[in-house]
């Protein structure tokens, strides 16, 4: 069962520039009790994808929104996120479908105290009075294991450190039960070793709910651990998606190659060596502007594989036999070997 | 941050805590004008007239024998209530467009440039105006004074909210699912305490010179309500012969609007120490 299907998904901005296409025509489904993983770079409009989800884009923006996002809700309702009347949205948001963000020093608010906070959540949804959220608020804070919980129900933000700050965060978002968690990557702004606690947490977290979880980040290492599909976006569109072990097993889109032997682990294996150094392999040139993007293939001026016929229209998104699709013309072949 | 803990680091400057104690005296010799003085502020006296201060009355009396500390006590009931009233309506009203403006951005030109407008207008000729159309009474003093002081505020309290606005936990707290209003009221509006707070100390102290200024123009409260500026106003004109009857009421004045504006200080540079200026 699909928890969220994503379909021809397009996000406009209307700027001074021009009409700028930062989400194209992506599509992706999320299964219940599952993870899906959004991969790309910075501006590839991952974060975009999540922000329009959650109708949360800036009001200060002229956006269009096109495609639909249909959620199957706790009741078994289908319901598409981006046509549902704000009211409606606002029940879902923090209730149904949840949203963590990358930045755990600034997204709480820094005059209440971080039970409040979490009671809030509670208090708006669930309808608890005062005196049973924060217990609730208390029993959250035990849940994302954060030591002398009963004490720090009663602190303010500054008071804890960026990870603690995190597991605030999650527990936020966890208080409604929800059954879509959307975490826009939790783990950038964190250490390492508090990243894989992190990431620990949340996956005991899914396995303790069944939620789903929607994973934006950039870290490929992060995704082989903990998704169970991906789709990796270029320049605000879809260019390959799979299950996590196809796309690392055989890469289909030279995007996604590039990606994988970017990996100081996989480049041993990829790349031999040149003039006796070993040398990171880097993707050359760097994104197109969405203003001027190129005529053809998104990824074509940075392509070590591009073709004359790259430079002429974009490639659709194709599907392969084992349930991978990618966007590039070089890829029946491939798939037929 | 504890109460008796925030009230040592405001009062660790020396200037700050005779500001406050400043003000503590003088409300509570407002508050207790009767029993302190005895003495009825508006009982003339023809026969002690101008006289000097003495034990029976301790800052002289004025030119129909008033007793002149009793009509600075009562006085300070009326000059206080009005800058009290004047504060709390323009931080009220302020807040309410500062809010709106700098939250909803197609609101912010049209709310801004009314700000502008009566901004760019000379503070207490606008308020000479306005109590010249609707009338010389405490009312409409104080509602001339929040006319004046509403845009000061608004201007500030929009500033900060353009800041509060782009922080995420705006963001987070959309995301949680809580509502416009919502936002504003529990996330938005107690980031922007502090210098809301500072506004209102300063306001307080503007209102009271501003209400002085109005009463000794003739302007501001009838004049048989003992208010420091309607007596400064009254007495004027025996300044050369009684100076104390000018003296006392201007003190007043001037102690209390001063200590109002060290306090709004002292607060601001607790409250933000990037501002703090060295006085």
């Amino acid at each position: 069962m699909n928890r969220l299907e994503v379909r021809k998904l397009s996000t406009f901005f209307d700027t001074d520039e021009g009409l700028i296409r930062s989400v194209a025509d992506v599509s992706f489904n999320i299964r219940a009790g599952k993870t899906t993983a959004i991969v790309g770079e910075s501006g590839s409009g991952k974060s975009v994808t999540s922000l329009t989800l959650m109708r949360l884009l800036p009001r200060t923006a002229s956006t269009q929104v096109s495609g639909q996002a249909l959620f199957v809700n706790r009741a078994g309702q289908t319901l598409d996120l981006l046509t549902l009347p704000e009211p409606r949205m606002r029940a879902i948001r923090g209730n149904e479908v949840a949203m963590i963000f990358q930045e755990p020093m600034t997204s709480l608010n820094p005059v209440f105290t971080i039970g409040e906070q979490i009671a809030e959540s509670l208090r708006l949804h669930k309808g608890l009075d005062r005196a049973a959220a924060m217990a609730q608020a208390l029993r959250m804070l035990e849940l994302v294991e954060i030591p002398a919980a009963a004490q720090r129900v009663r602190e303010y933000p500054h008071q804890l450190s960026g990870g603690m700050r995190q597991r605030v965060m999650i527990a936020l978002a966890m208080a409604c039960d929800p059954t879509l968690l959307i975490a826009d990557e939790p783990t950038t702004a964190l250490d390492v070793t508090i990243q894989a606690q992190i990431l620990a947490l949340m996956r005991r977290l899914q396995a303790e709910t069944g939620m789903s979880i929607l994973f934006i980040t950039h870290n490929l290492g992060v995704v082989a651990h903990h998704a169970d599909d991906v789709a990796v976006m270029y320049a605000g569109r879809i260019v390959e998606a799979a299950p996590v072990n196809d796309l690392f097993a055989r890469p289909q889109h030279p995007y996604t190659q590039g990606l994988l032997a970017c990996l100081p682990g996989q480049q041993r294996k990829r790349v031999q060596t040149v003039d006796g150094k070993r040398r990171l392999y880097a993707i050359r040139g760097q994104v197109s502007s969405p203003l001027a993007p190129p005529p053809g293939c998104a990824f074509e001026p940075r392509c070590d594989k591009a073709v004359a016929a790259c430079r002429e229209a974009m490639p659709a998104l194709r599907t392969d036999d084992a349930g991978g699709s990618a966007r590039c013309i070089l890829v029946p072949e491939a798939a037929s070997v | 941050m504890q109460l008796p803990l925030i009230l040592r680091k405001l009062f660790r400057r020396r200037i700050v805590l005779a500001a406050a104690i400043t003000l503590v005296v003088v409300v509570l010799v407002s508050v207790f004008a009767g029993p302190l003085s005895g003495l009825d502020p508006s009982e003339t006296a023809v026969s002690q007239r101008l006289s000097y201060p003495s034990v029976s009355h301790w800052l002289g009396t004025d030119e129909l024998g008033r007793d002149l500390f009793a009509r600075i006590a009562f006085g300070g009931r009326y000059s206080l209530t009005i800058a009290l009233l004047t504060a709390v309506g323009s931080i009220v009203a302020g807040t309410l467009f500062g809010l709106i403006a700098g939250f909803f951005r197609r609101l912010d030109a049209p709310v801004s440039r009314v700000v502008d407008a009566m901004m760019s207008f000379p503070d207490i000729l606008l308020a000479i105006a306005l109590v010249g159309i609707l009338g010389p009474s405490m009312l409409n003093v104080v509602f001339a004074l929040v006319l004046v002081y509403t845009p000061r505020v608004a201007r500030v309290v929009r500033a900060s909210t353009l800041v509060v606005r782009e922080l995420l936990f705006v963001e987070a707290a959309r995301a949680v699912g809580v509502s416009t209003l919502g936002i504003l009221w529990r996330h938005i509006l107690p980031n922007l305490m502090s210098p809301i707070l500072v506004q209102a100390s300063f306001i307080f102290a503007y209102a009271i010179l501003a209400e002085a200024a109005l009463s000794f123009l003739g302007v501001g409260v009838p004049p048989e309500i003992p208010t420091w500026g309607t007596m400064v106003a009254g007495s004027q004109q025996y300044a050369h012969q009684a100076l104390w009857i000018v003296l006392f009421p201007g003190l007043a004045i001037i102690l209390t609007a001063l200590s109002l504006q060290l306090l709004g200080d002292g607060i601001r540079d607790l409250l933000d120490p990037r501002l703090r200026k060295s006085m």
